[in-house]
């Protein structure tokens, strides 16, 4: 116990990073499974059916089904290089969301507060650091396949990364200048209030261009439809990851994910007010919407458990509904509930957000190259300067006056 | 022996190695990649020393986007195994023992000055390093001539690129 008490920084940092770790790896999982569903019922089928009640247990075949194929490394590859790839994707995409706070700094154990790994002081300039080097795992992957569809697909998404990080960055900048502070708990304390004192005064409404130009970035930052080019299956199999079996291939698989839920992090942290509530604090009833929401999906699969359910798939759904009712309770402990608050807003934006990714998979078709190219430098960068000049103008406004 | 410490020496080795490793590489791959190895090993030194800032653009504009392009031309240029050559005569006469004189004199000077004290206690130095804020005050307000003569220099850098590249007409 020595220990503990000489480097609670240390200890604290470890206990969360393990817990962290293993939540986001199966909330990664379970994304694959959202995605397929929500992109099924767009396309008017039923999508992951089989596999425990609702499809449920589909990410854990799935896991297991990677883990059991044969590894391949193709001949000539360079091997070094081949198995560095995955690993630099995955690492650097999991290590930025230990810069993410999921909820307010006030809650706290041994001195430290539990709901960020480390509240860094340019928090958004590490994030940005971290993912400038998420190019590599792609562009490596490409390469030392030593194959031609890898190779191609790596030049393109490195093309693709490099050109659209330059408006990603820009579009945030504007976020920076109204926040005074690249630290992300106070840029989300920065956004509380209310304007007529109903509308919350997120960053999101003076930057709404700002917000469109990111989000559309972090889209192609993060190589999905329609900026899914470095894997168009129709024209290069799949792109950079062709020649990888087995885990090393769902480990970019999960690192898409893993960025994918960055940047809806990122997003909510600079526009949506991150772990803020979207009501007046006068509401207080909404303090017992987390209870209600899971004690209602808890009532709706004890329904299905008992009408719909058959075999397995009801003992797993009995499991389910027994969690989901038990948490639902225990958010309506007062302890609970004020602590559960700051992470249930958090969490539900980004939902919103990876809905909104899933949403543009399932509607949008695939640009053409040098549609890409040219929307992403002739529309999408002079957009996000012009956004950044006339913020900067605004800011800079009443200072000008009152020297004049 | 304190935790920034070993920090500092599992870097230098590193950055050190990979410096090392940039020049004895075959493949041009690996060269780059050991040169961002060294990239970051270096941003965690200028962590040690308590500039985060520092810290953070040496990666994002190394790192994340000079190396990167390297990177990019390197795969683009498919360019294959250097091929070994009888070293100079004269590098190995005359390099030689010139480079041990810079790294002799490199050591005496840091050995001799308070920089080289700084670096060494970096715990001492992180307190009196800059924040972000005040940097940017600094950088903004001090030296605002020499900052905005930079920007223009690489404008023209960025411009006289462009004319090289544009093709006659």
């Amino acid at each position: 116990m020595d220990f503990v008490a000489q480097h609670p920084v240390l200890v604290v940092s470890l206990v969360k990073i393990v817990i962290l770790l293993f939540l986001i790896l199966t909330t990664l999982a379970y994304l694959t499974w959202f995605e397929r569903k929500v992109v099924a019922h767009i396309q008017s089928r039923w999508g992951p059916y089989y596999v425990g009640a609702h499809g449920l247990l589909q990410p854990l075949a799935d896991g297991l089904k990677f883990l059991f194929k044969e590894d391949l490394t193709p001949p000539g590859a360079d091997k070094f290089v081949y198995i560095l790839a995955p690993f630099l994707a995955l690492s650097l995409a999991l290590t930025t969301l230990a810069l993410i706070p999921f909820g307010p700094p006030g809650v706290q154990v041994l001195g430290q507060s539990t709901l960020i790994v480390a509240n860094v002081d340019i928090g958004l300039m590490f994030v940005f650091a971290i993912t400038s080097m998420g190019v590599y795992g792609v562009a490596l992957a490409g390469w030392s396949s030593n194959s031609k569809y890898p190779l191609l697909g790596g030049l393109r998404s490195s093309a693709q990364m490099i050109s659209y990080e330059v408006s990603l960055t820009l579009s945030v900048v504007g976020v920076v200048l109204l926040a005074g502070t690249l630290n992300f708990n106070e840029m989300i304390e920065g956004q509380r209030g209310y304007y007529w004192h109903l509308i919350p005064r997120w960053h999101i409404i003076p930057q709404i261009i700002g917000f469109l130009c990111y989000f559309t970035a972090a889209i192609a930052e993060t190589n999905r439809v329609p900026f899914d080019l470095p894997e168009a299956e129709t024209e290069l199999v799949a792109g950079f990851h062709t020649e990888y079996s087995s885990f090393k291939f769902a480990m970019f698989f999960m690192a898409e994910y893993a960025n994918m839920l960055t940047v809806a992090c990122l997003a909510t942290i600079l526009f949506l007010g991150g772990w803020l509530s979207p009501f007046p604090d006068s509401w207080t009833f909404l303090q017992y919407l987390p209870a209600v929401g899971l004690l209602g999906l808890a009532i709706y699969l004890w329904y299905d458990t008992v009408m719909l359910a058959r075999g397995i798939a009801r003992v797993q759904l009995v499991v389910i509904s027994t969690g989901a009712t038990v948490i639902g309770l225990a958010c309506l402990h007062p302890v609970v509930m004020s602590v559960i608050q700051g992470p249930f807003w958090f969490l539900l934006k980004v939902g919103l957000l990876m809905f909104f990714y899933v949403w543009t998979r399932g509607t949008l078709p695939r640009f053409r190259y040098d549609q890409l190219m040219s929307f992403g430098w002739k529309f999408l960068l002079p957009v996000s300067l012009a956004n950044l000049v006339v913020t900067a103008l605004v800011k800079v406004w009443p200072l000008l006056v009152n020297h004049g | 022996m304190s935790l920034p410490f070993i920090v500092f020496f599992i870097c230098a080795l590193v950055a050190v190695g990979g410096a090392l490793m940039l020049i004895l590489a075959r493949e041009p791959i690996h060269s780059a990649l050991s040169l961002v190895l060294v990239m970051i090993s270096l941003a965690v030194l200028y962590l040690l020393l308590g500039a985060e800032f520092i810290a953070a653009v040496q990666i994002i504009v190394y790192a994340g986007a000079i190396m990167v392009l390297f990177v990019f031309v390197i795969m683009l240029l498919n360019a294959g195994i250097e091929e070994r050559t009888d070293y100079s005569k004269l590098a190995k006469y005359a390099g030689l023992p010139l480079g041990m004189f810079l790294l002799l004199e490199l050591a005496h000077w840091m050995a001799h000055s308070a920089v080289g004290a700084t670096i060494a206690n970096g715990s001492e130095a992180a307190n009196t390093a800059a924040s972000t804020r005040e940097l940017s005050t600094q950088l903004f307000q001090k030296y605002l001539f020499p900052f905005e003569a930079t920007s223009i220099l690489i404008l023209i850098a960025i411009l006289g690129a462009l004319v090289l590249a544009k093709k006659d007409e």
